[in-house]
């Protein structure tokens, strides 16, 4: 019944969604009839009709929003409700769901498959469009009407996808005795909440992209629509970036390689709409502060959104994974990239034909903050095509028959410098000001940064002569950029500091943390791999670990040896890590529970593996210096990023106040 | 004018990237891992039986101047379950099929023939995939047709589409 | 002067940058690209020694060494035209065996060893659902 119940209310959401692109067709089109009518004075007879109606059209729009997104966000609970009662005639829930599950497993698994995560989408598409039609007050009315066009134009795509390719409700006909559960292996809190995270970042992005449709559509880019618009990039923004922080680390504990980034397509496919949404957040700032840089913000929000659905759809059709991404509907792929087609080749065409229409922005000087936000943008854009060329060469390559793929080597050695030098203009453009800087100034404040820069490059090598050259300048830029983020602050009266500043130099900051983790967990890791007998020390960097005991362990659906690691660090106490080598008897597949042991400066990351004969076990330590520091400063970015998103909220707020006091 | 042709230009670029994506999509059982076997006899191999009402398998099975299909499926697995109407419409078509289950026990093997039908002449029981091994398979559920000399034909990786009953029975006839 | 004079700046930045970025990607892909090597391919190619590259084949029944040191295994890698030997030091994982397909990474020494870094299944007996094979593709692929 349950089932029943969502099904119809995702279909009344799709009726209202298409209303609400027909109202903003209409009520649009019939405005534009009418400042017609008044230069001509020749109305045609239906356009007065719907000039008539254009008050009831326009007024219509925004409660059909709120009512869409109230549908479908019931659509969806109904099938967490259907999830969490597990009821065994839904087909979704025979798949991917069992009785025996934890609550919290049962509830994620919602959305752990295609058609719920789906559903999930369209959700939050919904949801948003109505957060724009009820807070929204700011832009002009027909931008408005258009921006809320635009989003009933993306979301009748998905609904469609849903509704007709996977459906999530379909019945099970006869009900199934027992669900087939998830893969045990993906019963990690992690991977429950990584992907929502990434699709609101993903949404964020398509309403900035609604507002950037608006806004060519009655060509009104203007620092008012850069300021409706600046929240939702910076809120998607937030969202990516606790997202990709978040997957990060998962791989890194999860897969036992000691790793954190692979270069491969999926990680790719969610740090590309990062960098562009990195980009348009800077450009945002340009077009709402200075009115600069109106076609390149209008274009950016059109990329921003294109790569979250080139994301999703690599990810999905699974057309460079599919080694083994059985069962994949080749239908669901060719659905996706028919609305991609649709949709970006579209905004694409829009903005050849109108952008060259929208009035040039005011200029400013080479050598300014826009300047170096400018700069900011050309190198974020060029690691973005850098990594899109990576990620798809192989794809384009196979088209003519070959088969290549692009490994790290191909991301380390391009992205890598650009990324310094983009962290240097970093530092560099908060100290600059608005339109025009004197070289002079910024020499003499970049200075004390510079010293520093030099001083550790020079201390790390002295220490360290044996360090490479990418991890040495890693480590010295760093200490610089780090140092000069926090100049914006130097000076000031801190309590004063607007929250958006504080935002800003907090993410800053934090890039240069995250760089520092890197460089270090490049530089200073070590490394041992031993086949050790039950009571054998081993020695890795301050520590020295005894392997005390190996023991059978067990679990739902697997069985595991269980390995007793005594650490001991200098004459501190002894403590015992635990990592695990698993077998799950239910599929045959092996993998290794890592046990990790966080201290303040570093990490230290323990793998069992198999026997190794002769009552030996293999067991592989890293001592990892610093290695958190990437992921605290990627919290560090987000909370920036949350802060500035605070500062401008509260800011607006206050401003509407005291409007509203002058007026009373 | 000039200004003009730029703005056209992400568009032109990304009909270039949206046509690659269709070209990929057209072909993706290119980047499934085929099999090395294809053409070569099967190594010879004898599965035991999930009981006694149904026969196990050998490789004497295959070689008895008939092409067979060869299905490797497993109870655990979800698209196996979702081949099954395929399979049965190819047996009520004549073709002789042959399973062999990877991984499983009989309990769950009988509980899973009991669901969804049993399309099988013979079902041998492949513990540790050691025989998909053999045939150089990549995974579950998968599908070989093999002639009458042992020799494989053909492999369709991934589940059987209602549309591919056909190219199977093709394959099956072009094997005789 | 001025202001047409900075946006030509601009201008001429921007077509720098991407001409630049053009450039890099080229020179990269071309060094980097065929990462994927076969043995034949490899032998064919004379690789440079120390150059990272990502090798697959089979490895031929019982060419698996084990190392007294319990860690370290040697192994051949074949693709039927060439076959080249492999040293590794680590975990092996699971799906590795004599028979089947291997996938590694490392790189060649000056006497044609084949040093890898890791090593990843190729083969995968297990049933991933599709859905969530995006987010678990690591461990699926890798492991």
């Amino acid at each position: 019944m349950i089932a029943e119940a969502g099904l119809a209310a995702l279909w009344l959401g799709a009726a209202l969604c298409a209303l609400q692109l027909v109202a903003a067709v209409l009520s649009l089109s019939a405005r534009v009839e009418r400042s017609r009518d008044t230069f001509d004075t020749a109305p045609g007879g239906t356009s007065l009709d719907f000039a008539r109606d254009e008050r009831g059209l326009s007024g219509l729009i925004r409660p059909v929003a709120v009512a869409q997104a109230v549908l479908t966000a019931l659509a969806f609970a109904c099938l967490i409700a259907v999830f969490i009662t597990v009821d065994l005639s839904v087909k979704l829930v025979v798949e991917n769901d069992g009785v025996g599950r934890p609550l919290m497993y049962r509830f994620s698994g919602t959305w752990g498959n295609h058609e719920g995560s789906m559903l999930m989408w369209v959700s939050i598409l919904a949801v948003g469009g109505a957060a724009v039609a009820l807070i929204e007050r700011r832009l002009e009315e027909r931008t408005l009407i258009a921006t809320l066009g635009g989003q009933a134009v993306i979301g009748l795509g998905f609904y469609a996808f849903l509704l007709f390719a996977s459906n999530p409700f379909a019945r099970l006909d006869p009900a199934a005795p027992a669900g087939q559960g998830l893969n045990p292996l993906l019963e990690d809190p992690g991977l429950a909440f990584h992907p929502p995270t990434l699709y609101i970042g993903y949404v964020g992005l398509s309403i900035a992209f609604s507002f950037a449709i608006g806004a060519l559509v009655t060509r009104d880019v203007r620092p008012a629509f850069a300021r409706a618009m600046r929240p939702w990039v910076l809120g998607a923004w937030i969202f990516l970036t606790i997202g990709i922080t978040a997957g990060s680390y998962w791989a890194y504990y999860e897969l036992g390689w000691g790793g954190w980034w692979f270069w491969d397509p999926v990680e790719n496919a969610s740090l590309m709409p990062w960098l562009a949404a990195t980009a348009l957040l800077h450009s945002v700032t340009v077009l709402a502060t200075r009115d600069g840089l109106r076609a390149w913000t209008v274009m950016l929000a059109v990329v921003a959104f294109s790569m979250s659905m080139i994301g999703t759809f690599l990810v999905r059709s699974g057309i460079l994974t599919s080694v083994h991404a059985f069962a994949v509907d080749p239908r669901r792929g060719s659905f996706l990239l028919a609305l991609l087609i649709l949709y970006i080749g579209g905004a694409l065409a829009l903005f050849a034909l109108r952008v060259g229409t929208v009035r040039e922005g005011s200029r400013f000087d080479v050598v300014s903050r826009e300047g170096a936000l400018v700069i900011n943008n050309l190198l974020l854009s060029v690691i973005l095509g850098i990594v899109l060329i990576g990620t798809l060469y192989p794809l384009v390559v196979e088209a003519f028959g070959d088969k290549i793929s692009v490994g790290p080597p191909y991301f380390n050695a391009t992205a890598g410098p650009l990324a310094l030098l983009l962290l240097i203009v970093m530092a560099a453009g908060p100290m600059m000001r608005w339109r025009r800087e004197q070289l002079g100034i910024i020499a003499r404040r970049l200075i004390v940064p510079a010293l520093v820069l030099i001083v550790a490059l020079v201390a790390v090598k002295a220490l360290h002569p044996a360090i490479g050259l990418w991890p040495l300048l890693g480590l010295a830029v760093a200490a610089g950029v780090g140092l000069a983020s926090l100049a914006p602050l130097w000076g000031r009266n801190l309590r004063r500091t607007p929250l958006h500043t504080w935002g800003m130099v907090i993410a800053h900051f934090g890039i240069a943390v995250a760089l520092a983790g890197m460089a270090s967990d490049s530089a200073f890791t070590q490394e041992r791999l031993v086949a050790a007998r039950v009571g054998e020390t081993m020695a890795i960097g301050p520590y020295r670990v005894t392997l005390a005991n190996i023991a059978p362990d067990f679990g739902p659906g697997w069985t595991a040896l269980n390995a007793t690691l005594a650490v001991k660090r200098g004459a501190g106490a002894a403590y015992e890590l635990h990592p695990l080598a698993r077998t799950y008897w239910t599929q045959g597949t092996q993998t290794s529970e890592t046990a990790i042991q966080t201290v303040l400066d570093g990490q230290l990351y323990t793998v069992l593996g198999a026997s190794a004969g002769e009552g030996r076990w293999q067991v592989r330590l890293w001592w990892k210096p610093f290695v958190t520091l990437i992921w605290a400063g990627g919290a560090l970015v987000a909370i920036g990023g949350v802060l500035s998103l605070l500062g401008r909220l509260l800011r607006e707020r206050r401003n509407e106040l005291r409007k509203a006091e002058v007026w009373a | 004018m000039k200004r003009q042709l730029t703005l056209w230009l992400p568009l032109a670029i990304f009909i270039g990237l949206a046509t690659s994506f269709v070209l990929g999509l057209r072909k993706p059982d290119d980047r499934l891992v085929p099999s090395h076997m294809i053409g070569i006899t099967v190594p010879g191999f004898a599965l035991p039986a999930i009981g006694t009402d149904i026969s196990g398998l050998s490789a004497a099975d295959l070689a008895t101047g008939k092409p067979h299909l060869v299905n490797f499926f497993a109870s655990w697995c979800v698209p196996c379950a979702a081949e099954a109407p395929q399979l049965q419409a190819l047996a009520a078509q004549g073709a002789p099929i042959l399973g062999i289950a990877l991984r499983d026990r009989p309990a769950d093997m009988r509980a899973f023939i009991a669901r969804y039908g049993n399309p099988y002449r013979k079902i041998g029981m492949d513990p540790d995939s050691r025989v998909q091994i053999n045939f150089g398979g990549s995974g579950v559920p998968e599908t070989f047709v093999v002639d009458g000399k042992g020799v494989i034909r053909y492999q369709k990786i991934g589940p059987i589409a209602d549309s591919e009953v056909g190219d199977l029975l093709a394959a099956l006839k072009t094997a005789s | 002067m001025k202001a047409k004079n900075q946006r030509l700046t601009l201008a001429l930045l921007a077509v720098a940058a991407v001409i630049g970025a053009a450039l890099l990607a080229m020179s990269a892909l071309k060094d980097q690209a065929a990462y994927f090597y076969t043995p034949g391919d490899a032998v064919r190619d004379h690789l440079p020694p120390d150059k990272a590259i990502r090798l697959g084949g089979m490895v031929p029944k019982g060419s698996i060494q084990h190392f007294p040191d319990g860690v370290t295994i040697r192994f051949l890698v074949t693709d039927g035209q060439a076959t080249v030997p492999v040293r590794y030091s680590g975990i092996v994982p699971a799906l590795f065996r004599e028979g089947s397909g291997v996938v590694a990474d490392g790189r060649f020494d000056a006497s044609g060893l084949f040093m890898a870094d890791q090593i990843l299944a190729k083969h995968d007996e297990r049933y991933m659902p599709p859905q969530v094979a995006g987010a678990m593709h690591k461990t699926k692929s890798l492991k």
